[in-house]
């Protein structure tokens, strides 16, 4: 809540207070002033900005979120499709990154400090920390240009269906997989670590459990509850990726929106974007702790002694 | 041996010892080797690549590499070996500058939090905790769309979103050292809070701040690239790597990969360059 106040008042601020003379802005510097003045007039930034912050978020939370500058009508529609776009993407990503991270991190602590650990602990690290345009670049010059096996840009053709638009999703999807696999095989590499070493799974193993039971019923469970969490927090981060991957594929998500209305100064669009997609993130987050005390017994909220 | 043996001040043998444990360090040297090649290119590359990388020569355009342009020549015919040697310069300039206006902003929050603690504390760690969940990306979208893009925003805006991360990694170490004897006795000696701090504390910690510095250095890089590519960061007609991606991938279509392949790897190398000596350094220092 404290974010989403806080990010509110930083959009407003960066967005209607610092630009200076929003009518000028839109007009440029050979308008008239008097046609600057009734346009601020119109937009309504010529009132007190407590005025103006108020109506803005008030009117913001009944779900009306202004008129864009640039195309003159609502704002709403066209985040709403922006969102859907970007939550294909993500989902996409996700769908790829959750499984093989995981695979990734369990394969590793099964086999700590051979070749292959190394192998998926410094592949992963190294993907983790390059920026997506530089591997989104290097995936699109190796399968898009040189091999032909997947479109270079993400826009399918109209009424395309799911299977072809995820075949268009694949190559956009695949520098946020790298940036998250690390992370995720990276915190699962280490709860498996922690529960392979630990008590209870020594008493499993001396009581004569199969060793993929022992894996299936005692490690894993214990191993991927921190991976949850780190899988979480990501999603932050995975909204900032998409702002570049969007603009590196041409796709038409709610990164690109933002981007485009950066560019522009659109700030209804810009503030709404960014606001709506500080929503998405702090809903998340607060849905990913509730699932961790869900999967947790040591913390379920509510429970009776 | 002898010399780690001979009566040395605590301080003065840790440090010869880290920077032993630095020297047998495989990916730490690695790392830094690296960093070095770009920090010399950066220094003197424009005095000995063999074109200027901001000719244009439009008969050339679009050449593949070959033995007169060994990585080929861009939209303009610029030489792109040239360009991807001496575009190493800018952001070597801002994300160092970046990371450095975030350690210090990052540590003078850190090491107040940490001492005072209380009501303080409270107040500006939940600041900063909210901060911290604004991606970089947007935080920075916002404040170049306000100010206007220019290398000065791209610094104010990384060095103050990194700098609640840093703040939080001295914070912790503040707070078990705040503990210690020679802070009590500095207490007792009425040395007044700001001398604690900044110079009995200080030295103490910063260990992890370096740590800290170079992991973030990593992300400045990462940062300022990304932000180059998106028309925010470095301004034409630099041949910064980020604004060469960005004004040639639309053309990778026709299969002139010779014009971002190599700004692409020179990032990719700059980055995994810094992240070794940091992963390195963390490692000497926990030995």
């Amino acid at each position: 809540m404290i974010t989403l106040f806080l990010l509110s008042v930083i959009i407003f601020i960066g967005g209607q207070v610092l630009p200076g003379n929003v009518g000028r802005a839109i007009l440029g510097p050979f308008a008239d002033e008097r046609a600057v003045e009734a346009l601020n007039q119109q937009l309504g930034v010529d009132r007190p900005l407590l005025v103006q912050y108020w109506d803005w978020i008030s009117r913001f939370v009944q779900g009306d979120m202004g008129t864009s500058y640039i195309f003159r009508s609502p704002v709403a529609p066209f985040i709403a499709d922006a969102l859907l776009n970007s939550f294909k993407l993500a989902l996409v990503a996700f769908a790829i990154v959750v499984p093989l991270g995981i695979l990734g991190g369990v394969f590793a602590a099964l086999n700590v400090n051979r070749p292959l650990d190394r192998i998926i602990s410094l592949g992963g690290l190294s993907a983790t920390v390059l920026p997506e345009f530089v591997t989104g670049i290097i995936l699109i010059l190796i399968f898009g240009v040189w091999l032909r096996w997947l479109p270079i840009s993400a826009a399918w053709p109209a009424g395309a269906g799911p299977l072809t638009q995820l075949y268009y999703l694949i190559l956009p999807a695949l520098p946020l997989f790298l940036v998250l696999f690390g992370y995720i095989a990276r915190m699962a590499r280490s709860g498996m670590i922690e529960a392979l070493d630990s008590d209870y799974t020594r008493t499993a193993v001396l009581k004569g459990l199969p060793w993929s039971t022992v894996i299936w019923r005692h490690v894993l469970r214990n191993a991927l509850l921190p991976t949850i969490t780190v899988i979480a927090t990501q999603i932050g981060y995975l909204i900032g990726g998409l702002v570049v991957v969007e603009t590196l594929f041409r796709y038409q998500g709610i990164g690109s929106l933002i981007f485009t209305a950066a560019r522009g100064k659109d700030f209804p669009m810009l503030e709404a974007g960014i606001l709506t997609i500080g929503f998405v993130f702090a809903s998340t987050t607060l849905a990913a702790d509730l699932a961790y005390s869900l999967l947790n017994p040591r913390i379920r909220l509510g429970a009776e002694r | 041996m002898s010399v780690i043996e001979a009566p040395l001040p605590r301080e003065r043998g840790r440090i010869a010892g880290t920077i032993a444990a630095l020297g047998r360090s495989a990916t730490f040297l690695a790392g830094a080797a690296i960093v070095l090649f770009w920090v010399l290119c950066a220094l003197f590359g424009q005095h000995f690549v063999p074109y200027d990388p901001l000719a244009d020569d439009i008969i050339n355009s679009f050449t593949p590499p070959s033995v007169e342009h060994w990585f080929g020549t861009d939209q303009l015919g610029r030489d792109v070996f040239s360009r991807v040697i001496v575009g190493s310069r800018d952001i070597l300039t801002v994300a160092p500058l970046a990371t450095l206006l975030a350690t210090v902003i990052g540590t003078a929050l850190g090491l107040i939090t940490g001492y005072f603690r209380g009501l303080v504390d409270e107040v500006i760690s939940r600041i900063l905790e909210a901060f911290m969940a604004i991606p970089v990306v947007i935080v920075a979208l916002l404040a170049i769309v306000a100010l206007g893009p220019s290398t000065l925003t791209v610094i104010a805006v990384i060095g103050l979103s990194f700098s609640p991360i840093i703040a939080r990694t001295v914070r912790a170490a503040v707070l078990s050292e705040r503990e210690l004897d020679y802070v009590a006795a500095a207490k007792l000696l009425r040395e007044n809070a700001f001398s604690i701090m900044f110079v009995e504390i200080l030295p103490n910690v910063l260990p992890p701040i370096l740590v800290e510095m170079t992991v973030r250095l990593g992300y400045a890089i990462f940062a300022v690239a990304t932000l180059s590519f998106m028309g925010f960061g470095i301004q034409p007609p630099s041949p910064d790597w980020g604004l060469s991606v960005s004004t040639n991938y639309g053309m990778i279509g026709g299969g002139f990969w010779w014009t971002v392949l190599f700004d692409a790897l020179a990032i990719a190398t700059l980055v995994i360059g810094v992240n070794l000596m940091a992963d390195g350094l963390q490692g000497a220092l926990d030995d």
